[in-house]
């Protein structure tokens, strides 16, 4: 009996628990980095409208966050008569579980990561694909107009915006030679990608802003002029997962950024100084460096128009990321460059 | 043995939401099943170590086929009452198509046999798993040996996209259109024109 149990512990187990404590590992610093990347978004912004920002809540207002979580947690889940209660409530787990479930490929180091599959790159794009789903659920069963409509509007954005986002992928693992994020970054040592696929870099992050439904793309935070979008009839816990699936996904989008052109976890420079710092340090800095851009933008930009999100989409960014792709192959054909 | 445990939890659960597509009241709860049903194929697909298969079927069928696919039912007017009134009454014209359906299959499958040469042109084909990634070996394949099969399924992609095109697009006169490289070249002088005006005397 002992004996079954210790092999039922050695085999399965052991390794499962593990599994486990490394999940908890990357998820609690993730909910902490969304929970303080609000703080650092009205601190910025307070800061470029020469604003004070939250500044009472602890010190600095350090605490702000935890006290916006504990008000959205003490409301009331109201529930639209005539919703479909089942997908209304699936919606926002999925937006919020989807948003994590993309860390799963993410490498934080040199071999520091929880599954190193080998389409990690094609995973990512599967999963950020999956995040309409959320959006267009939450539209149709809050069995509202204005949901609905704000639903389709957010759906059609994150479809069109994807096609761009899929063709610089394909250029970038092109040049790599393969689908491990691992050997994406790796692949960068002698050179960051942002600088031999520079147009590349612009469409990936501009598209990246659509795709997370941030500003100059926020649409659905257009509650004055549009009645804001897919999320109008939630409320308390499942906003607040929005909210929190909202801002992981911007911080999953800044770490892909980081991963196909800054180099992930690579220090800028091969000399002492730079690799005496931990590669987990110099990931999330840049990643850090990422979203600041995310926020300025905010700050900077008057919203776009559904009609101008639309051309930009379909008639810039898919024309110009199609033929940079083939001019990539072409140059890694006749210049013998192809990875092997 | 988890694999044969994960392997029948994949299957039941893909039968059981392929149970729930067409039996689901609601035609939007219909798709969203259809959704799940994708996924557990995705997942049976990953246990045969077809990874870039399950990766591509997520991305493809469900990140784009099946959203647009529910677009359309969702926008759909149905009025669930009446589309269950005629069950009864068409019952038996659909169980008769069924049958004659189920009575082919079967025929298919009684007169089912395997070619001997069907196996070595498998083998002939597929480069040896244990040396390169199977999205590698995909590519080999398709790139060199069904290239035109492959070039000729877009070709048909393109005709059916220019075809819905054609159907679909109206030109409507009425609609105003930015044209934003015709704004950028208005100057100043195009639109102002600068006037003086005598005191008092207002414009004619």
């Amino acid at each position: 009996m002992v004996e079954l149990f210790a092999s039922l512990w050695v085999e399965y187990l052991w390794p499962l628990l593990w599994l486990v404590i490394k999940i908890v590992v990357i998820v609690v610093p993730l909910l902490v980095a969304v929970a303080y990347l609000t703080y650092a978004e009205r601190k910025i912004i307070a800061a470029m409208q020469m604003r004070k920002g939250p500044n009472v809540v602890g010190p600095f207002g350090l605490l702000q966050p935890f006290a916006d979580g504990l008000k959205l947690f003490m409301k009331e889940t109201v529930l639209p008569s005539r919703a479909s209660v089942a997908v209304y409530f699936l919606a926002p787990m999925l937006t919020f579980l989807l948003a994590l479930a993309a860390w799963a490929v993410v490498p934080f180091g040199d071999g520091l990561v929880l599954a190193d599959i080998n389409v990690g790159i094609l995973y990512l794009f599967a999963i950020s694909s999956l995040g309409v789903y959320g959006i267009i659920m939450s539209g149709w069963a809050s069995n509202s107009r204005y949901a609905f409509l704000g639903g389709l509007r957010s759906a059609a954005q994150m479809v069109s915006y994807e096609v761009s986002i899929g063709f610089v992928l394909i250029s970038v693992l092109l040049t790599v030679g393969s689908l491990n994020l691992s050997d994406v970054v790796m692949a960068q040592k002698t050179v960051w990608f942002f600088i031999p696929h520079l147009p590349m870099f612009v469409v990936f992050f501009i598209s990246g802003l659509a795709e997370t439904n941030r500003s100059p793309f926020d649409l659905p935070e257009a509650e004055a002029e549009l009645v804001a979008g897919y999320n109008v009839e939630y409320s308390s816990m499942p906003f607040a997962l929005f909210f929190l699936g909202e801002y992981a996904n911007m911080i999953l989008m800044s770490a892909m950024t980081v991963i196909l052109f800054l180099g992930g976890w690579l220090p800028p420079m091969d000399i002492a100084l730079f690799t005496w710092i931990p590669g987990p340090i110099w990931f999330a800095a840049k990643i850090a460096f990422v979203l600041f851009f995310f926020l300025w933008v905010r700050a900077t930009f008057p919203r776009y128009r559904y009609d101008q999100l639309m051309r930009l989409g379909w008639k810039v960014f898919l024309p110009l990321s199609l033929a940079w792709l083939v001019i990539t192959a072409s140059v890694l054909q006749f210049t013998g460059l192809v990875p092997k | 043995m988890i694999q044969a445990l994960v392997f029948y939890m994949f299957a039941c659960l893909a039968v059981l939401g392929g149970v729930m597509v067409i039996s689901a009241r609601n035609p939007v709860h219909s798709v969203l099943f259809l959704i799940f049903v994708f996924f557990n194929a995705a997942g049976l697909f990953l246990l045969l170590g077809a990874e870039f298969l399950a990766m591509v079927l997520v991305v493809v069928y469900v990140g784009a086929v099946a959203v647009l696919f529910l677009f359309v039912v969702m926008m759909l007017d149905i009025n669930f009452v009446e589309l269950r009134q005629g069950f009864l009454h068409y019952l038996p014209v659909g169980a008769a198509i069924g049958l004659v359906l189920f009575i082919e299959l079967a025929a298919v499958f009684a007169g089912w046999h395997e070619a001997p040469e069907a196996k070595q042109m498998i083998a002939a084909a597929t480069p040896d798993m244990a040396e390169i990634a199977n999205t590698q070996a995909l590519g080999r394949i398709i790139y060199t040996k069904y290239l035109y099969l492959f070039q000729a399924s877009g070709m048909v992609l393109l005709v059916a996209m220019v075809g819905a095109i054609m159907l679909t697009l109206r030109k409507r006169p009425s609609t105003k259109r930015q044209n934003i490289s015709l704004q950028l070249a208005r100057k100043k002088e195009d639109t102002l024109e600068v006037v003086k005006m005598p005191v008092g005397g207002g414009i004619g």
